[in-house]
């Protein structure tokens, strides 16, 4: 069987096109290449969807952290700490079984599936950790620039869209690259929680753990996942760095923040 | 109640905590030395050497952590069955890679199939605490690494200056000081690291969450004493606030750590 044939059967597997059956020998680096591959589509699936509902719920909830009446802040304070205190593998699993409990009892079945019910927990996951970068943006923008806002009769709503808000990103923008980062990684983890895989339509780590099943050979199918997370790596360091470019564009080229790789905030 | 939560099996299920925090409690100081061995192999003057204390480094930020738990876990195991096999059989003329299949003789079988149960856990066991060490050395030397960049570069030329050699100027002056810029790093990676204990799971070690499905689940619960039905969403709310306590306890001590050692240094940590 040529490449060009297992790239059309198993090329789009994970979400349910093309060979029904995984490859059960031969098991050749092409096949690794292309159904480890198929895989990755989950994982970006997971990562841009929680990343862009992520991103508004937690503007939400870091206002709703800086907010000055107790009732909105405690709320957003605790949902922070639950969320950046625990294990996401804990959230992930605790969250399979409440979902399993509303689908008992006759509401909303498609949460238990791994598409709905995981997106949902990695966006609150997400939302939490990122909440938490911008509330600490929110804090550092510069007192002068919001006195100058005052002096120019900014008030209100507008102030915050037009002064407060963009500085807000700019400062997160570093630590917020890193949060997405760890967020595609940990997109990984969510066939291995409770969450059960539907006709072994998995993620990249999923076909690579069946192929390490298969071949009792861990030295091929992880360093191919190493390999597709690093190109994803890049990709992402590469379009956050182009909005960090706009972000800054109005400041001197020298001054500019070059975005940097630190790993500071991990799960 | 009393009774239910006194079987043998939540005795089970009392002793993995104590498995997790020893888990903790060994692989943190193990960690933290792989990652103060590849931050100095990365300011080696021996090429090599650098290379890969740089490689070991970075090559561990742009891959999911769990991808590694599951490759090392395999591939410690073979290659300690690989290195006894070579050692113990020599006359072995098979090849080891059978197609799809890892044969070692039977003498270099790891732990020996004859071995009792307990030998199979703590073996288990080690390889998990092992992999931790080497995920996590890579996470260290990357904050170490960083911290050693911090100190000023002063402080180094001062000790040249006073005609010490380049490992006397190192392990008397560079490494005291570096702790101080290397704890907010390392205060993350030990809540990263208490964060990635349920991992454990994954590696095949019967830890918390192991037990938290095995007796949260009706299967076992209806052939026992008490039966009941599906509570596994209460041992894994059980197990959330554990974390919760145990992060939070953890940040307290952590901050007060900080707040202690700064004393006193020229850092901004000494006034947040």
């Amino acid at each position: 069987m040529s490449c060009w044939q297992t790239v059309q059967d198993y090329g789009l597997r994970a979400i349910g096109i093309g060979e029904r059956l995984l490859p059960r020998e031969g098991f050749d680096l092409c096949q690794q290449f292309t159904l480890i591959g198929s895989g990755l589509i989950w994982n970006v699936y997971f990562g841009l969807l929680a990343l862009l509902v992520g991103f508004f719920i937690a503007n939400a909830v870091a206002l709703c952290k800086a907010s000055s009446n107790p009732w909105i802040r405690k709320p957003a304070e605790w949902f922070i700490l639950v969320f950046r205190g625990s294990p996401l593998f804990i959230q992930f699993f605790l969250a399979y079984f409440i979902f399993l409990r509303i689908k008992q009892a006759g509401y909303m079945p498609w949460l238990t599936s791994a598409q709905a019910g995981a997106l949902i927990v990695l966006v609150l996951n997400t939302a939490a950790y990122s909440g938490e970068i911008f509330f600490g943006a929110l804090r550092t923008v510069p007192r002068g620039e919001v006195e100058a806002a005052d002096a120019y009769g900014f008030t209100g709503w507008k102030r915050f869209v037009s002064i407060v808000w963009p500085t807000t990103m700019r400062l997160a923008w570093p630590a917020y690259t890193n949060e997405a980062i760890f967020l595609f990684h940990a997109t990984t983890l969510v066939f291995f929680s409770g969450f059960p895989t539907w006709r072994q339509q998995g993620d990249a780590l999923y076909y690579a753990n069946y192929f390490a099943d298969k071949t009792f050979n861990p030295f091929i199918p992880y360093p191919i996942v190493a390999f597709y997370f690093i190109l994803l790596t890049l990709a992402l360091i590469g379009s956050f760095g182009l909005v960090n470019q706009r972000l800054n564009r109005h400041l001197p080229q020298e001054r500019r923040t070059r975005l940097k790789f630190r790993p500071n905030i991990i799960r | 109640m009393a009774c239910y939560l006194t079987t043998g099996k939540h005795f089970g299920f009392y002793w993995s905590f104590v498995t997790v925090l020893v888990l903790l409690a060994v692989t943190a100081p193990t960690a933290l030395l792989f990652g103060f061995g590849g931050a100095s192999a990365a300011r080696s003057q021996f090429p090599p050497l650098r290379w890969f204390g740089t490689i070991y480094i970075s090559i561990v930020r742009g891959v999911p952590d769990i991808a590694f738990f599951l490759f090392f876990v395999i591939a410690l195991d073979q290659g300690f069955e690989f290195l006894r096999h070579q050692y113990l059989c020599p006359d072995w003329t098979d090849r080891i890679w059978q197609g799809n299949d890892f044969v070692v003789c039977s003498a270099a079988k790891l732990p020996l199939g004859s071995a009792p149960q307990w030998v199979h856990e703590v073996y288990g066991f080690f390889l998990a605490v092992l992999t931790f060490a080497i995920v996590f050395g890579a996470f260290a030397a990357n904050v170490l690494h960083g911290a050693m960049q911090a100190v000023p570069r002063g402080q180094i030329e001062t000790a040249e200056a006073y005609g010490m050699t380049r490992r006397q100027a190192f392990w008397h002056v560079l490494v005291p000081q570096m702790w101080i810029y290397a704890l907010p790093g390392l205060s993350n990676l030990w809540m990263l690291l208490i964060k990635a204990t349920p991992l454990l799971f994954l590696l095949g070690v019967e830890d918390i969450v192991y037990w938290a499905r095995e007796l949260g689940g009706t299967k076992q619960a209806r052939f026992s004493d008490y039966p009941h039905g599906d509570w596994r969403l209460w041992y894994f709310l059980a197990l959330l606030v554990f974390y919760l306590a145990f992060t939070r306890l953890s940040e307290v001590v952590l901050s007060r750590l900080t707040r202690r050692l700064s004393h006193g240094q020229a850092t901004i940590g000494a006034t947040a």
